[in-house]
């Protein structure tokens, strides 16, 4: 067991427990185990929004004599409340992460070897810029694409767009909430966003469907379910596995995996055959509703009951439990929703059986999200694009209002509809994050220039020509967050300590790439306070107490029906859209239609996947205090199930799925919490760089194993719950 | 059905405490023997003080023995503790309620009791010794010439060796928390297995080096003193019987109290009687079946009685058991004893 | 003088073990380590499943064994709250605490002297929660004074069904949990 004990340097004194020392010179720290004399140290506070995920908390960061010691949530700010999450709380754990990148790094062996020699700034930006001058001057600038993930792409994409870098993309939307989204913009002509405008504090009935709060860790949404737990809520959980938010439901509905559109299908036709939804909504702001009336018909709970397996009773007892609490009644859009390559489709659905509660802009329902108004900096205009993207030719993916990840790496890979020769790929480890890595390796060997701008070494940056390490965030400046929720804030993302080693904030490599690209007149400011200082002046923000306070709230304005607001819509019927023209007239279901999931091979399993507390996606398994509360992950396996196949519970497995594919040795959890039918990971394991030391082969990796994957028509999302596995005993 | 699982990671607390490994089954088995040595040297005191014969072994080399016995035990002990430099808090503060400040108390009355015990004879015994330093003659007289000072000498050697050998069990039986050692049968059987490990020491060391008369050099004379017997005979096969017949005793009454020890845990909570599978059945079965319990006891047991009726001759190899299973018993209790741990009676 | 003890509310836990990286950090806890985790209990058998969550520490013990054993006096109440401390210098690093303790609430701290969940005194001093209860999520823990009938800890004990662990070992543990 390690034993790094980081105050090892702090002498112990002859202090006794209590010996008053403690506790009346702040900010003299005391924090010490009692009995070691508290050291004498300065705190400083500095307020900066967090990133250890992508819900931007406001925290404060305490540093101890100018070193990070701990970071605390903000009490200003509307998303923490003043409480992190772990992974949050636990940022001071990848601040000192000795896994980091720390130098950049040029690449010395083979692609894909791990082999890099340290090399200085000056010479690896030197080096990108002049591969982006020869891809751009053989291919033009747009052979040139990003991928992002995050609030530090963002002058990725400026300098890049000014290049005339046109396409990127972000996993975000199709490897994430792109189904969602789409599916509400269809239906309520508006995407849900970050952070989703639930009233969950308000609700009387929430219905989670694989929604899996407290394991999946959206902090003022964890927070508000801790509320409705204690305002007694009624919590309907459709999930195969008992996770902790179905261990507090009144209803947990262990579905069969890939059925959960029967469920809402047949949930919608209780509603209506029963006449318990909202008519005067319905009548009100609804379009087409006889006929997507008329289409769900069939979907009765017996109908469903043989598909979900979950008795029609119980369907029907859960229905009225949600029209009983209507309007105050959430089917909560869920996240992560790309499961099964009809998503949008799915997540329409759950559109809608909101919409039969009437809960859009009710309180306890989906608020109106009210934002505040911060001024841009005023950047000269670019460049006309030269050629159009290449995600997503000819309308493929015609609802997709983001880019499409594999539509781009598909042109990679085939050059058209022209070549893709440079990726810079900020913080998205596009080897765990996109589906079947093959196709993403294959791509990366297309390049003539892979730039990987990252805080630690992920599975991609194995791949990288360079490494450009990022300073973490609450080591960097970044852009303003402007925020959209009860009500609008702005937050501010300020350098807390020091990099610990020569990590360059990513505002600055930008800065200094677009100096050495010739496009330098598109960064114009000095350094960020200056460009930050700018937008605020010019939004009418005091810079200064932004800089101590990191949170401003922008005006309140009603977001409810209950507070006076008002609702509209902005589909083409300029209505809530029951029967889609849209999807019917591009040839889709104008009311969203089941189809069975696929039958598992004899043997073998369908594998899902989920959040951890401590975890975001790939990027913290090295952090030093999250990896302590869990290095690796487990398979959940059914206990019946793992006594039939012979496996114990805590012994290591392998799992094979239906294309031969191998995984890395992981844990069985043998458990009553989930269906005999269903195995459970907790993704983002499975690290293979080795440069990760201390995650390297730590558990299974859930995407490794994602070779089979369906692609959403509508908007092309990927699935990830489409596999199948077999156990694989180790030797 | 319940499953459990626990986030808790602690070295040497999880996933089953193991605090002590080794060290503290050395300080108990060296403090045990320790205090059967006392006991016996000390019924030997009396007898001298009554004028009776008694100068042969228990009454010199026995402290002896246990003084360097006793610096090993401390020393195992010490190597064991986390904060080695604060050792010397313990004799900062006496705590009534803990065994083991009472322990260190004991132990630091031990010290002085075993040395003056030692003096008794150590002129004699390492003539080197007593030639250099008159004073320790001088000393040694005046003790010997005082049956009053024998008895009393005698007196706290059974009093300390008693309380000594008891804490050695006392130590570990007070943690409720461990339901395996949580019976008050421990201390008296940590008792009885010193005093069997103590009568095993002593005949062994006695019939190593049957030679006299003690070499009067340096070295040669301080191995003699400790192994050789004193005087001009050799030891009368009286004093070997009487070990052995005091070790038969004390086998047999091990025997009785393990029993009776297993007998009050299956007779108690939950807890306890899943203590007893650690012991039985567990990781440490093989080695208490068969090193504690048939090598430890009943073999010894079969050996010396037949040794008794001369039926066979006298060897060292009873002794040797006897230490060897005196020993394991130690290191099995203090392994499974950690193991064990309380079971929630209630569904909560 | 109070009498300090934790209430905690399993109904609303998650278990994300953000009291335990709050409590690492907030008391410089060695990697490795932790003064306070988390367990599960599930029972029954697929799907009619009950699950109780509960974020464990030192119980700071009415009835402390671990008090009782320590040669030193390293271990022992301290006149605050009453609250279960150990003094490091004067800790000899026995572990007979970490023996006696029925919860495994101890550890040996790299530097030799036992460690463990010190009810931080020093926030509380200064008149905050605990980091733990400061920071979970869900305000699903409480921190007060059990003697005062009016604090918000005996408030809910009154008005909750509750219960401790393993109250059979006779410490009178001071850490309820809310069922
Ligand atoms: S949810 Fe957690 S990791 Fe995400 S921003 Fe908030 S505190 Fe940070
Ligand atoms: S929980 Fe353990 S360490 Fe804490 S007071 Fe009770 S016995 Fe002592
Ligand atoms: S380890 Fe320290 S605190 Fe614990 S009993 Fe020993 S001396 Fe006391």
């Amino acid at each position: 067991m390690e034993q790094l004990s980081r105050r090892r340097f702090l002498k112990i004194s002859a202090a006794t427990v209590g010996a008053g020392a403690v506790g009346s010179q702040i900010p003299v720290v005391s924090s010490l185990a009692m009995g070691s004399k508290p050291p004498a140290g300065k705190v400083e506070t500095i307020p900066t929004y967090c990133e250890m995920c992508f819900w931007k908390c406001g925290g404060i960061a305490h540093v101890r004599d100018g070193k990070l010691w701990k970071f605390e949530g903000n009490p200003l700010d509307p998303m923490s409340r003043g409480r992190l999450c772990p992974r949050g709380t636990g940022a001071p754990g990848t601040h000192y992460d000795p896994d980091r990148l720390s130098k950049p790094l040029i690449r010395a062996g083979e692609r894909g070897k791990e082999e890099f020699k340290a090399v200085t700034w000056d010479e690896a930006l030197n080096y990108v810029a002049d591969k982006f001058k020869k891809i751009a001057a053989e291919h033009g600038p747009e052979s040139i694409a990003l991928w992002k993930h995050g609030t530090g792409a963002r002058f990725f994409e400026h300098v890049m767009r000014a290049y005339g870098c046109v396409n990127k993309a972000a996993p975000s939307f199709a490897q994430c909430r792109g189904p969602r989204d789409i599916g509400y913009l269809l239906t309520y002509g508006t995407g849900l966003g970050s952070p989703e405008p639930t009233d969950i504090a308000n609700t009387k009935c929430l219905v989670l469907i694989g929604t899996h709060l407290g394991e999946n860790m959206h902090n003022t949404q964890v927070q508000e379910f801790a509320q409705a737990v204690a305002n007694k809520a009624t919590i309907i959980v459709v999930d195969p596995r008992y996770s902790v938010a179905a261990s507090k439901a009144k209803y947990w509905l262990p579905v069969k995996p890939g059925t959960d559109m029967a469920l809402v299908l047949a949930w919608m036709n209780v509603l209506v055959s029963e006449g318990l939804y909202d008519k005067e909504f319905v009548a009100k702001h609804g379009h087409g509703f006889d006929k997507f009336a008329a289409a769900i018909k069939d979907n009765t709970p017996e109908w469903a009951e043989a598909e979900t397996g979950i008795p029609a009773a119980t369907i029907r007892a859960t229905a009225r439990e949600m029209a009983k609490a209507r309007p105050a009644a959430l089917v909560h859009p869920g996240r992560r929703v790309n499961w099964y390559g009809d998503d949008a489709q799915r997540q329409r659905a759950t559109a809608l059986l909101n919409a039969l509660l009437g809960n859009w802009g009710r309180k306890g329902g989906l608020y109106l999200q009210a934002g505040m108004k911060v001024a841009g900096y005023p950047f000269p205009k670019f460049p006309e694009a030269g050629k159009p993207k290449v995600d997503n030719v000819d309308e493929r993916w015609p609802f997709a209002d983001e880019e499409v990840t594999t539509g781009l790496r598909e042109a990679t890979i085939t050059g058209k509809p022209y070549p893709i020769k440079g990726w810079v790929v900020y913080a998205s480890n596009l080897i765990q994050t996109l589906p079947n890595e093959k196709e993403t390796i294959e791509a990366i060997n297309k390049l003539d220039l892979l730039v990987v701008v990252e805080t630690h070494p992920s599975e991609i940056a194995g791949y990288a020509d360079v490494i450009l390490p990022d300073t973490s965030f609450i080591e960097r400046h970044d852009d303003l967050y402007v925020g959209w929720g009860r009500q609008g804030w702005t937050a501010l993302r300020q350098p807390t300590v020091a990099p610990p080693g020569e990590q360059k904030p990513a505002w600055w490599i930008a800065k200094e790439l677009a100096n050495r690209l010739g496009v330098g007149q598109y960064m114009p400011f000095k350094d960020m306070d200056e460009y930050l200082a700018a937008r605020c002046e010019k939004s009418g923000i005091d810079y200064a107490k932004l800089r101590k306070e990191g949170i401003l709230m922008g005006p309140k304005t009603p977001i409810t029906v209950e507070e006076g607001a008002e609702i509209s819509f902005d589909t083409p019927s300029k209505k809530v859209e029951f029967w889609s023209d849209q999807l019917a007239k591009r040839g889709f279901d104008a009311v969203p239609k089941y189809t069975a999931p696929e039958k598992a091979p004899d043997g073998f399993f369908r594998l899902i996947t989920g959040r951890a507390p401590v975890h975001t996606f790939s990027r913290t398994q090295t952090n030093l205090y999250l990896r302590d509360l869990m290095k690796e992950n487990e398979v959940w396996v059914n206990a019946e199930t793992a006594a039939k196949a012979g496996l114990k519970h805590g012994q290591y497995v392998k799992l094979k799925n239906q294309d031969g594919v191998v995984s890395n040795r992981v844990k069985v959890k043998a458990t009553q919490r989930i269906r005999p039918d269903t195995l459970y990971m907790v993704y983002g394991f499975g690290h293979t760089n080795r440069m990760l030391k201390s995650a390297y082969l730590m558990g299974a990796s859930a995407s490794q194993l994602n070779t089979r994957y369906k692609v959403d028509p509508l908007m092309g999302g990927t699935s990830i719950h489409q596999n199948f596995v077999t156990f694989v005993k180790e030797a | 059905m319940i499953e459990i699982t626990t986030t808790r990671h602690n070295p040497l607390v999880d996933p089953v405490l193991s605090v002590w490994s080794w060290e503290i089954p050395v300080y108990l088995f060296f403090g045990g023997m320790i205090a059967g040595m006392m006991i016996l040297a000390g019924i030997n005191m009396l007898k001298l003080a009554k004028g009776e014969r008694a100068e042969s072994f228990y009454s010199v080399q026995t402290p002896l023995l246990g003084f360097i016995l006793m610096n090993l035990g401390m020393g195992a002990l010490f190597l064991d503790l986390a904060h080695k430099l604060y050792v010397y808090r313990v004799y900062m503060a006496f705590e009534p309620h803990s065994p083991m400040s009472w322990g260190s108390w004991v132990l630091l009355l031990v010290y002085p009791v075993i040395l003056v015990s030692a003096l008794i004879r150590l002129p004699q015994a390492w003539p080197w010794l007593g030639e250099r330093a008159p004073v320790l003659q001088r000393l040694s007289d005046a003790i010997v010439a005082s049956p009053g000072k024998v008895k009393l000498l005698g007196i706290l050697n059974i009093g300390l060796g008693i309380g000594l050998g008891i804490y050695t069990g006392i130590l570990l039986s007070t943690m409720v928390a461990r339901p395996l050692w949580n019976s008050a049968i421990l201390g008296p059987l940590f008792l009885v297995s010193g005093l069997s490990a103590a009568a095993a020491m002593v005949h062994l060391t006695a019939s190593l080096v049957p030679g006299h008369p003690a070499p009067r050099s340096f070295l040669g004379g301080a191995f003699a003193m400790l192994v050789q017997p004193l005087g001009e005979r050799p030891p009368e096969p009286r004093t070997a019987d009487g070990l052995v017949k005091a070790d038969l005793a004390f086998l047999a009454v091990e025997l009785v109290l393990i029993g009776l020890l297993f007998i009050g845990l299956a007779s108690s909570s939950a807890s306890h009687v899943a203590a007893i599978d650690l012991l039985t059945s567990g990781k440490y079965a093989t080695i208490f079946w068969w090193v504690v319990i048939v090598a430890g006891i009943l073999v010894p047991l079969a050996l010396q009685w037949l040794e008794l009726g001369h039926r066979i001759p006298h060897t060292i190899l009873p002794a040797l058991l006897v230490l060897a299973g005196g020993f394991a018993l130690r290191w099995v209790m203090v392994g499974a004893g950690q193991a064990s741990h309380m079971i929630a009676a209630t569904g909560m | 003088m109070p009498r300090f003890g934790m209430v905690i509310d399993t109904l609303k836990c998650v278990g994300c073990m953000d009291c335990v990286v709050a409590c690492q950090t907030e008391n410089d806890v060695p990697f490795g380590h932790c003064r306070d985790w988390i367990v599960t209990e599930t029972r029954g058998e697929f799907p009619n499943l009950s699950l109780e969550i509960r974020s464990e520490r030192c119980n700071h013990c009415d009835n402390p064994p671990c008090v009782t054993c320590c040669p030193t006096g390293a271990s022992h109440v301290e006149g605050f709250g009453k609250t279960v401390q150990v003094t490091a210098e004067k800790c000899i690093g026995c572990k007979a605490c970490l023996a006696a303790c029925p919860y495994g609430a101890r550890f040996v701290h790299p530097d030799g002297y036992a460690d463990k969940c010190t009810f931080c005194l020093h926030r509380v001093k200064e008149g905050k929660d605990p980091a733990c209860v400061s920071v979970c999520p869900t305000h699903c823990m409480v921190f007060g004074d059990l003697d005062d009938p009016k604090s918000a800890v005996s408030q809910l004990l009154k008005s909750r069904k509750h219960h401790t662990i393993l109250p059979e070992a006779g410490t009178k543990p001071r850490v309820f949990y809310l069922t």
